[in-house]
């Protein structure tokens, strides 16, 4: 390995290596933080679900006790 | 790496991508031999989640590889004068290795049932997993390297190369891990979300908009 380029100019090839570096990293990170928001949201999504059944079958619950005139 | 490491007499500055390509590498090699492990343990125990750890770990070495590329050319072109050699073993080997893993997601996105995806998935990862020592220990006898070595790198050098390149190894795997168990927690909440979905779909219409096919493992 004999350096084809002087020292100095190889400042800017190390500071691309380790910016990409960075930027795999830090890409993976935001794909993930996309993903997890949308988890969240599903989240949210099936717990409002959840709550219209519950109520839908606490009124079914209220119409079955209420006497028959 | 840049205030205690020392400068290298040959190379000068541009010596310091050693300190992430190399790490990188060796983490990349190391996560493709562990997904074949991982799927090694799924078809002997036909647990799904060893499948899913064989995929993650398959998944960040791809990432990794891609930055090992990347990297590497960038050192190739810094001391050679060249962004890529074909002449040279080590990085033509670990070319096709990146190739090969390139097409485990399609593999696994053609197949449909996924029961069939794991075991497929896991045979390919086994195969590709034993593939990958094989080349490199063939690369590392071969004779007349351009390529340098990591270990005649670090031990021919001072002790501050050494421990350098040693705490950059362990960060590098210590973040694989971690992005390992990240992407892990990510895919269980999903499975778990998507078992949910299929629950409450049985009295209302909530579970008729499911998510796309994916080529993650299905739990």
């Amino acid at each position: 390995m004999t350096g084809a380029l002087p020292i100095a100019a190889g400042d800017g090839y190390v500071a691309a290596a380790y910016l990409i570096f960075l930027f795999l990293v830090l890409s993976y990170l935001a794909i993930m933080a996309v993903k997890l928001g949308r988890i969240e949201r599903e989240v949210v999504e099936i717990a409002d679900a959840v709550d219209r059944r519950a109520d839908a079958a606490e009124a079914v619950s209220q119409r079955t006790k209420e006497p028959v005139a | 790496m840049f205030f205690y490491a020392p400068t290298d007499a040959d190379q000068g500055v541009i010596q310091k991508i050693f300190y992430v390509h190399v790490p990188m590498a060796i983490v990349a090699l190391c996560g493709f031999v562990a997904g074949a492990v991982c799927a090694v343990m799924h078809l002997r125990t036909r647990d799904r989640r060893w499948d899913m750890r064989s995929y993650v770990a398959i998944h960040l070495s791809i990432v990794l590889a891609v930055g090992v590329l990347l990297t590497g050319s960038i050192w190739a072109r810094a001391s050679w004068g060249h962004w890529w050699v074909w002449d040279e073993p080590m990085l033509v080997v670990f070319l096709i290795v990146f190739l090969l893993y390139a097409t485990y997601q399609p593999l696994r996105f053609s197949i449909e049932d996924p029961e069939k995806q794991s075991r497929y998935a896991s045979v390919f990862a086994i195969t590709a997993g034993a593939f990958v020592p094989l080349c490199f220990g063939a690369v590392r006898m071969a004779q007349n390297l351009t390529h340098p070595q990591a270990g005649t790198m670090t031990t021919s050098g001072p002790g501050s190369v050494t421990v350098t390149f040693l705490v950059s190894l362990t960060g590098m795997a210590l973040l694989f891990v971690t992005l390992c168990k990240y992407e892990m927690a990510s895919k269980n909440a999903t499975m778990k979300l998507r078992s949910l979905r299929r629950r409450l779909a049985g009295d209302d219409d909530f579970g008729a908009a499911t998510g796309a096919r994916s080529a993650a493992p299905q739990l």
